[in-house]
């Protein structure tokens, strides 16, 4: 009859107070994993997908909503930028180099990009088959583009217009695969990838076919055509200085720093990560006190079976160990119930983001939040049970047992 | 308060335990003197005094779960003043079987994980044929599943006279095993006592009010 043989069934013995201490943790636990969690792997992808990009520049408009469009594609595209005017910035000293983005249309929900082979260096994406566009209407595909569209080398498609599945289908013309990427773990694997030239042959075959003027129609000479946005990457930080301003102020466009607006955009999210953090960890405090109320009323009920244990030859230290195994017992069930209940939580909001926006939690592994969480819980355990526990130590067996 | 009307002393085969001009008192309280004992392996003594003549006390002292006063307890050669802390908690749980007036156990688990417990913070070796086979000399080894709650308070008691000699020991001291009982339980209980803790080769005192059990043991000292 091990002691912890005994912890166990004393917590079983109590049931339901067992049940409401484990289900406290497990909520508080899973609650700050999940948190934890999902904002490092938010953090870390918007990071991943900004990194190396030092401006963008597109339509007038909410800086954020540019950011979140042309690098995270995300949102829907503030307008577009004449060519002739982005031409004339390309040129300048500051500027190390610069990738050119035409969006608007899509295919079963993926974005189709146009834009030329730096987009695809500056990612560092490599191919798994096939090979970068040559022609016009040629794509490359991102790596879970080609998984989830289930197309492969060769494929023919026809793109939609608009980012909606309903969005009307550009039948005249259909796109062939010629490439598909290895995943970068980056905005392009989501991507349907396409030069320049493909998204405005495509438009000036439907202005064509439908008269169809507006927001998307291009021409193709270079010197009167149009893109969506310009990704910029600077020579040195005297970039940051001179360029944005003089991109707003002399020029229809508009400059957005993505480092700025991510920043922005962190801490309007913050404030609720922060929030939801918090109270995960009242939740803790909460099921601290739980198991200390719920250790303290069974001690009571209990004294006289801690004076038995006593008087059977169990020291004092034994019976303060006892408390303290039943209080980690109860404290190890919370952790594996709230690991479980974070991890149900991602992949709920995974199955939901990646529809609603792209952005899938992965958690393959064991996250560093899952890691710390274990000794911290542990510790919660031990402190509510310092206090019973000692009590039990401190006992006066023969007290207790002459007043039975 | 020392009423010695029946001194007792005789020649024991192996003495198991013996007192001498032991004293307690309460802070507070009136001094408890009490007769000295002297108790051989495989012999029983009833300790008679109504209530508040100190025999709860004298029982406790006995067991080591309080110190006396004054005087010494020897116990199978060791003197218990001797011994502290877990040390002495670790010499009761393997010399002295406990059996109280409510018998009490841990709840939440079987009778006969209740014996296990026992031996295990006794330190000894579990030895479940010893369990078992002492569960069917009391009659009670088709409830050894039980939770103790279930069992009736004469089952309870057998249990805790089972639970007392699991670990073998060397003497059992009973406190009032039989207030609580009808005078067929008593007469039961008593004998049951009798016949296994002398079984067993244990010297047995047994504290109490309970005039019943006068009869069936001949030594038998006052206070």
């Amino acid at each position: 009859m091990r002691m912890l043989q005994l912890a166990y069934a004393n917590l079983k013995e109590h049931f339901l107070s067992t049940i409401l201490s484990v289900m406290l943790l497990g909520i508080g636990v899973g609650m700050v994993s999940f948190i934890v969690t999902v904002s490092e792997q938010l953090n870390d992808r918007f990071n991943r997908d900004i990194r190396g990009i030092d401006m963008v520049v597109g339509a007038k408009g909410s800086p954020l909503q540019l950011i979140l469009s042309a690098v995270y594609q995300i949102d829907n595209p503030t307008g577009n930028i004449p060519l002739a005017e982005v031409n004339k910035l390309k040129r300048h000293p500051l500027i190390k180099y610069s990738i050119p983005l035409s969006y608007g249309d899509s295919y079963q929900g993926f974005r189709i990009v146009g834009t030329d082979s730096l987009y695809l260096s500056h990612y560092k994406a490599t191919f798994s088959k096939g090979e970068v566009w040559s022609n016009s209407m040629d794509v490359v595909l991102g790596s879970s583009s080609a998984e989830k569209l289930n197309l492969k080398m060769g494929s023919h498609f026809h793109g939609n217009h608009g980012f909606d599945e309903e969005g009307h289908a550009h039948e005249e013309s259909h796109y062939n695969v010629v490439g598909i990427l290895n995943p970068t773990g980056t905005v392009a694997d989501r991507l349907i990838l396409t030069s320049t030239e493909s998204v405005w042959d495509i438009h000036n075959h439907d202005e064509a076919e439908h008269a169809h003027g507006g927001e998307h129609s291009h021409e193709v000479e270079e010197e009167t055509g149009e893109i969506t946005a310009l990704l910029v990457k600077f020579k040195s930080p005297m970039g940051i200085m001179q360029i944005p301003r003089m991109v707003n102020e002399k020029t229809s466009m508009q400059a957005a720093l993505p480092a700025i607006e991510i920043n922005r955009l962190y801490s309007l999210m913050g404030v609720g990560f922060t929030t939801l953090q918090i109270i995960g960890m009242v939740i803790m405090c909460i099921a601290a006190l739980s198991v200390f109320i719920s250790l303290l009323n069974s001690l009571k009920e209990r004294k006289y079976e801690l004076a038995l244990m006593r008087s059977l030859g169990a020291s004092p230290f034994k019976l303060f160990g006892l408390i303290v195994q039943e209080s980690l017992l109860l404290c190890l069930a919370g952790y594996i119930l709230g690991i479980i209940l974070g991890r149900v939580g991602i992949m709920l909001l995974s199955s939901f983001g990646e529809d609603q926006f792209q952005f899938s939690v992965s958690q393959n592994s064991i996250a560093d939040v899952e890691i710390w969480l274990l000794p911290l819980t542990l510790c919660i355990g031990f402190v509510a049970a310092v206090i019973p526990a000692i009590r039990a130590y401190r006992s006066d067996i023969s007290s207790v047992l002459r007043n039975e | 308060m020392v009423n010695q009307d029946k001194p007792f002393s005789f020649a024991p085969i192996k003495k198991m335990l013996s007192t001498s001009a032991l004293t307690f008192a309460y802070p507070n309280g009136t001094p408890f003197v009490f007769p000295d004992l002297n108790v051989a392996a495989n012999e029983a003594v009833l300790v008679l005094g109504n209530s508040g003549t100190g025999k709860t006390t004298l029982l406790h002292l006995l067991a080591g779960l309080m110190n006396p006063t004054g005087g010494t307890i020897e116990l199978d050669g060791t003197e218990l003043a001797t011994l502290n802390g877990s040390a002495r908690d670790r010499f009761r749980g393997k010399n002295i079987g406990l059996v109280f007036q409510q018998s009490q156990f841990i709840r939440s688990i079987s009778v006969l994980e209740n014996l296990r417990l026992a031996r295990s913070l006794a330190g000894l070796s579990q030895d479940d044929s010893l369990a078992e086979s002492l569960l069917t000399e009391l009659g009670i080894s088709e409830r050894k599943n039980a939770k103790p709650n279930e069992l009736s308070i004469g089952e309870r008691q057998r249990a805790a006279i089972a639970r007392a000699l699991v670990t073998k020991p060397k003497i059992v001291l009973a406190d009032e095993p039989t207030s609580a009982l009808d005078d067929e339980n008593c007469e039961a209980v008593a004998a049951l006592f009798e016949r296994t803790v002398k079984g067993h080769g244990a010297a047995l005192v047994i504290v109490t009010h309970d005039q019943r059990l006068k009869n069936r043991f001949q030594n038998s000292v006052s206070i």
